[in-house]
């Protein structure tokens, strides 16, 4: 009998355990939303989302959030430019062509550079990339796009490396031994059977890598550049949705428009991420069936 | 038919790591005859097997000694291309595994690596090692769809077609049925004796009474030695080794 209470109190720990994470992610959607609300009882969603100016603090303010989305569009474009290469190259690398002891030392040296804290890499992009491109580019400042776009690069690579490294060691070895016994050499092996097989999960590695950088904040907030404009090239001083919501939260007074603004800034912020994490999981969950994989 | 020898092994050993896993093989293969290898779990059977097609070598801190002869050809020197000794001998595994493809380019896939771009010629090809490998009435009308759908055994006679559309000299089988229920394993062992009309064959099998049913010679393996080899009928009814007749009659493995 006494057993039996024992058991039901750890069932019922746990079980809280278990949602508590429903919990949060539902109690942060309705603040997110609860607060974001009285924003659209003053501007149409759609003035707020194509508006382009954005002028918190004038008088009259204007809260066109067009520019921050697009800064925050770009970076992340440029950023897939260096991180979906080098992530995936490096696991290909990893699986395929890196001996037993070279994967022993290169991952978990890849997981450490995933786990340097943002601020470190926000310091090397301002103290270091930043004047270096200012002076080889000849640019009034070095704080740009582009610093944005590498140093979130680099910073999501290793994300994109280790998850497209999973995603290829699920490959079965009788995919490549079916493919080797019928005469393909290894680059065929490699780009028709494994690449293939691998396919969705590597493009769900590349998702998540989205996801971090759109949602990456620290960083940005150090080597943007700060200028909530319309970007116009890689080179101007951009302001992404994340570092506008760090550096105007402390400055907006509780309950002004402003506050409001930035907390549907932070609703849409979450909203992508939120679709970009479904569509990771839509595709994994493919991936899985189509590797003959149960869930 | 006179008997000719298609692949002789000559003082094969082969380690994994430190592990001797065989021991001594000297072993002759002929043409247009089906070979078994039987034996007990870990006996270096299969690991035999995959030293004809090189495919060992994938695995990491492997070492051979001795020859493998094929046509004459030894197939361990340094200047032979793995990939041509593996389109010559090819391999059916034993669990079937074809491609997350299409049926049709499960097989096409075979000829496409190997330089084939004759459109037509692949199609033909397709057709062709389909009907052969007795899955093309099943199929014929569902080419474009996922080879996973198909049952085991569909599967497996899938990896049969794809590896007779390479055109190969050899075909090893690597216990082909253990994962295929009876009927499956009947169809299978009825192909594997119409194919040995045209290519020579090895099987390797933990089924005795498949081994009786299909081949015409049988080696026994043991602890990675060869204990004995000879035609199929003597080693089931007059073996000269005890501990052959010890395996044959149930009494270990």
């Amino acid at each position: 009998m006494k057993i039996n209470i024992k058991e039901k109190i750890y069932k019922w720990i746990f079980t809280v355990f278990a949602f508590a994470s429903l919990l949060f992610l539902v109690g942060i959607t309705v603040i997110l939303v609860k607060e974001s609300l009285p924003l659209f009882q003053k501007i149409k969603f759609m003035d707020f989302f194509f508006g382009k100016l954005w002028y918190p603090t004038y008088d009259p303010p204007e809260f066109g959030i067009f520019p921050l989305i697009s800064a925050s569009f770009w970076i992340m474009l440029g950023a897939l430019f260096i991180c979906v290469p080098l992530g995936i190259g490096s696991a290909l690398y990893l699986n395929e062509l890196a001996g037993f002891q070279q994967k022993a030392i290169l991952k978990p040296v890849i997981e450490i550079l995933a786990g340097i804290p943002s601020i470190v890499y926000g310091f090397f992009g301002m103290a270091i990339l930043s004047p270096f491109l200012q002076k080889t580019f000849h640019l009034s400042t070095g704080l740009c796009a582009l610093s944005a776009s590498i140093v979130l690069g680099i910073m999501a690579t290793p994300t994109i490396c280790s998850l497209a490294d999973d995603a290829l060691s699920y490959v079965p070895q009788s995919f490549r031994e079916a493919s080797f016994a019928v005469g393909a050499d290894r680059w065929q092996t490699l780009t028709r059977v494994i690449i293939p097989a691998a396919g969705s999960g590597i493009s769900t590695a590349i998702i998540l890598g989205m996801s971090r950088i759109i949602g990456e904040t620290m960083t940005v907030l150090m080597v943007s550049g700060g200028a909530a404009v319309m970007l116009k090239s890689f080179f101007d001083p951009v302001r992404p949705m994340t570092a506008a919501i760090a550096a105007e939260m402390g400055e907006s007074p509780m309950g002004s428009d402003h506050y409001h603004a930035l907390f549907a800034i932070a609703l849409i912020l979450f909203g992508l991420t939120f679709i970009l994490n479904i569509v990771a999981e839509l595709i994994s969950r493919r991936f899985r069936i189509k590797l003959g994989m149960s869930r | 038919m006179v008997k000719q020898v298609k692949i002789k092994a000559e003082n094969i050993d082969f380690y994994y790591g430190k592990h001797q896993t065989l021991k001594n093989i000297n072993l002759q293969l002929y043409t247009n005859r089906v070979t078994a290898i039987i034996g007990p779990s870990g006996c270096g059977k299969s690991t035999f097997l995959r030293l004809i097609n090189r495919m060992n070598e994938l695995v990491p801190h492997s070492r051979v000694s001795g020859r493998i002869l094929f046509d004459g050809l030894n197939i361990f020197d340094p200047k032979v291309d793995p990939v041509q000794i593996r389109r010559r001998a090819g391999m059916v595994f034993q669990k079937p595994n074809p491609f997350p493809k299409s049926i049709y380019e499960n097989i096409s896939y075979g000829l496409e690596v190997n330089n084939m771009t004759d459109k037509r010629y692949i199609e033909e090809k397709v057709i062709d090692s389909l009907k052969k490998s007795a899955l093309w009435n099943e199929v014929k009308d569902r080419l474009k769809d996922s080879a996973l759908r198909l049952s085991g055994g569909q599967q497996q006679r899938l990896c049969i077609a794809r590896c007779l559309a390479v055109e190969p000299e050899v075909i090893l089988f690597d216990e082909p049925c253990a994962s295929l229920d009876p009927i499956s394993t009947g169809k299978i062992e009825e192909l594997i004796l119409e194919l040995k009309q045209d290519y020579t064959i090895v099987i390797v099998t933990h089924n005795m009474q498949q081994a009786a049913r299909v081949a015409d010679y049988t080696a026994f393996f043991l602890l990675g030695e060869m204990i004995e080899y000879s035609d199929t009928q003597h080693i089931f009814t007059a073996p000269h080794d005890p501990r052959t007749e010890a395996y044959i009659t149930g009494r270990f493995g």
